[in-house]
């Protein structure tokens, strides 16, 4: 080895070296930068979910009266024949009225009469209706029952609502004040399990609305989502992969598919508002036209996914099926479909959550209507979970402010099951190749 | 600088031998390229005898296009029966292509068009009234890479006597499913777990199991594309094995680089270049005494 070469050799050693610790600095830099992002991220995630379960945890609960209800058969069966006309129409806002005021003999006058009245929610009276409809033997009995309080009452009893502040926020009376905290005294409040919340549809009064009816309204609108898109998706990519000759049509095909993928949300709206109302006649709010213009929204994701899926399959698998005698639509069916299932069901999956959560076109088709009667078919007019949120937060009443993180949790407790099954799903197909 | 100028003496004694030892290369290329051209007109006759005794597939004139480019000219061909017919030839002349041909396997490359006459027992399979499917059950295939399907070893096996219906009960297909991993020398490694998943096994497994997947819909001829090309020389050996064995049964195209594997293997031998068929005879006489120039250039190792 000559002096020069020796020389050379040092030379390229020791600038080696001074680039070294310099290299390992960027490359700890940029380490750290991932990491630091990351944290951000899962920092918004953290605090999104403080928030809005901070926020809607109290909404579970629902402050009742406990009140000893003398089914007073004067006032809801005077005929004493049970004719359950006469029971529907009858007046149990009395039988309230009167339990309230044994409990606190001293309220007197109408302006008081009228006050303590407020201090139940308006549903109550139903609430008692119902029972009675469904049970005539309880006329002329008297039980304790847990009766609805009023919104207002709710947020005092959860300290949502500051007691001293006159004029503002609290728009309970003194005196109202006074009954409340007497009837507490006397173990008569309480906060219980909300189960209207989980069972009914929307109201104007807080402490009478529900999740159910949203809800179910989605999930109609995901199944008919899932039913057309799904299959529809399936059929499209297998055939762009598999079967489509190479042409300039299909070339304008796909194209089209990848643009529709961008397409701003309430475009489908409108086309669905077009199309299936005003061109078919399909019936306004209903969660049918809903899951229509979602699965049109979400054909695209799902189609594009499944084409990477069927794409990642490899053509081992399909030269060997086609090699032993298998038709093409053999090879597609028995091989490179079960082999792209996991990959198409997490698109179809992602192109659900993103339906579930889409409002926008779903305000295009009159699905943002208040709708108190939760839906029994997919005909039936419902509203949908992002658009109760919506919906709720946009009430003035302060009850409505614990409902809608409420509402939000219920729709991210939805969209976790689907993901739970969407992966249960994935690791049932997924298969070593 | 005495030291230098030492070193470059050296370099240059050093580079005048390279010129020396470059000098009879350069006349061995240069007598391959005159070879080349003579291949390169359009009309090529093959050496040697392109008829089999008793043929099972016959090729004539098969010319192939990928596009616009010609991969086969005029090929001309016989497969005997119970007999290895060995495809050699440097990357990219033509043996795949050639042996896609014959159960039709070009028909998945979009751009590719076949013609010629190509005969199974006297029928063409490229007529518009051959069905694929069919001919694909007749005509077998094994790949280069082992490609079981993520099934299991049975089900692999089962696979293709299931698709043409040729067990009519369960108890049938265990025995087709015992019979071929038995004929591909598998058995007794497989038949433990038959359950778990083909691609579980080893490279030489692998491709024995693709063996018994080809051999369980029964057919009359199979085509093998560098069926050992992945696998080391022990699996290698076994594959051979199992080759030799088979070709009691079967008439068999084997697509191979290795020239000892032709040796070993085959009753024929064909030797491609360029898309065309220069010779094709029997082994022994195409290694120990080839009938044309870039024959023997390719046995010999000069290139290739």
């Amino acid at each position: 080895m000559t002096a020069d070469e020796k020389r050379a050799q040092e030379e390229t050693l020791r600038r080696v070296r001074a680039s070294l610790a310099r290299r390992y600095r960027s490359e700890r830099r940029f380490r750290l930068f991932g990491l630091s992002s990351a944290l951000l991220g899962l920092a918004f995630v953290a605090f999104l979910f403080v928030t809005i379960i901070g926020n809607g945890y109290t909404a579970f609960w629902q402050t009742q009266f406990k009140l000893d209800i003398y089914f007073d058969p004067a006032v809801i069966d005077p005929d004493g024949q049970a004719d359950p006309q006469q029971l529907a129409s009858a007046n149990y806002r009395a039988l309230i009225r009167d339990a309230l005021q044994s409990e606190l003999p001293d309220v007197s006058g109408r302006r008081e009469m009228r006050e303590l009245n407020r201090l139940i929610s308006a549903g109550a009276e139903f609430d008692l209706r119902d029972e009675v409809v469904a049970n005539v033997a309880l006329i002329g009995s008297t039980r304790e029952l847990w009766i609805t309080a009023d919104d207002e009452v709710d947020m005092l009893v959860k300290g949502h609502v500051e007691r001293d502040e006159q004029g503002g926020a609290r728009r309970l009376s003194d005196s109202q004040l006074r009954w409340i905290d007497a009837l507490a005294a006397d173990g008569r409040v309480e906060q219980r399990f909300n189960v209207n919340f989980f069972t009914r549809g929307d109201s104007r009064d807080p402490e009478q609305a529900g999740i159910a009816g949203a809800a179910k309204g989605s999930l109609f609108a995901l199944l008919v989502t899932l039913v057309i898109a799904f299959p529809l998706g399936i059929a499209a990519a297998v055939y762009l992969e598999e079967f489509a000759p190479r042409n300039r049509w299909i070339d304008l095909v796909e194209v089209n598919i990848n643009n529709l993928a961008a397409v701003p949300s309430i475009v489908f709206g409108l086309l669905g508002l077009s199309v299936f109302l005003n061109f078919f006649g399909l019936p306004r709010s209903a969660p049918l036209v809903g899951g229509l213009v979602l699965s049109l929204m979400t054909l695209p994701t799902i189609i594009i996914a499944s084409r990477a899926a069927i794409k990642s399959v490899p053509p081992s698998v399909r030269e060997a099926a086609l090699g032993l005698g298998a038709s093409q639509v053999q090879t597609v069916l028995h091989h490179v479909v079960p082999l792209a299932m996991p990959g198409m069901l997490t698109g179809a999956i992602i192109g659900m959550a993103r339906a579930l959560g889409e409002s926008a076109p779903l305000l295009m088709i009159g699905m943002v209507a208040f709708i108190v009667e939760v839906p029994q078919s997919i005909t039936d007019p419902a509203t949908a979970l992002p658009v109760q949120v919506f919906l709720w937060a946009d009430s003035p009443e302060r009850a409505f402010v614990e409902r809608t993180s409420a509402a939000t949790m219920v729709l991210l407790a939805f969209l976790l099951a689907m993901n739970a099954v969407a992966i249960w799903l994935r690791n049932k197909f997924e298969r070593r190749w | 600088m005495s030291g230098s100028q030492t070193a470059e003496a050296v370099d240059l004694a050093e580079e005048e031998q390279l010129d020396n030892s470059r000098a009879p290369r350069m006349d061995q290329s240069q007598a391959v390229a005159e070879d080349f051209q003579s291949v390169a007109q359009e009309e090529y006759e093959t050496h040697g005898t392109v008829t089999a005794e008793d043929p099972v597939m016959t090729v004539r004139d098969c010319n192939v296009f990928y596009g616009d480019a010609q991969a086969l000219f005029d090929v001309n061909l016989d497969i005997g029966r119970n007999q290895v017919v060995a495809l050699i030839g440097p990357s990219g002349c033509g043996k795949s292509t050639f042996i896609r041909c014959l159960n039709r396997m070009n028909d998945t490359i979009d751009t590719a068009v076949v013609t010629g006459d190509i005969r199974l027992y006297g029928e063409d399979i490229n007529s518009k009234s051959t069905d694929v499917v069919l001919l694909r059950a007749r005509v077998g295939m094994v790949f280069q890479k082992p490609n079981p399907f993520p099934k299991s070893i049975f089900e692999n096996v089962a696979y293709g006597p299931r698709l043409h219906g040729l067990a009519s009960n369960r108890a049938e297909l265990d025995e087709i499913v015992e019979t071929s991993l038995r004929r591909a020398g598998l058995w007794e490694e497989a038949k433990d777990r038959l359950d778990q998943p083909g691609t579980g096994l080893s490279g030489g497994q692998q491709q024995r199991l693709c063996i018994a997947r080809t051999i369980a819909v029964n057919p009359e001829v199979i085509l093998m594309d560098e069926p050992c090309s992945a696998l080391d020389p022990i699996a290698t050996a076994r594959i051979e094995d199992l080759i030799d064995e088979l070709s009691e049964n079967y008439a068999i195209a084997i697509v191979t680089h290795s020239m000892q594997q032709a040796a070993r293997v085959s009753q024929r031998t064909a030797y491609f270049h360029l898309g065309k068929l220069i010779e094709v005879d029997e082994t022994n006489r195409i290694f120990t005494n080839p009938g044309h120039k870039l024959t023997e250039d390719y046995v010999t190792g000069r290139f290739g």
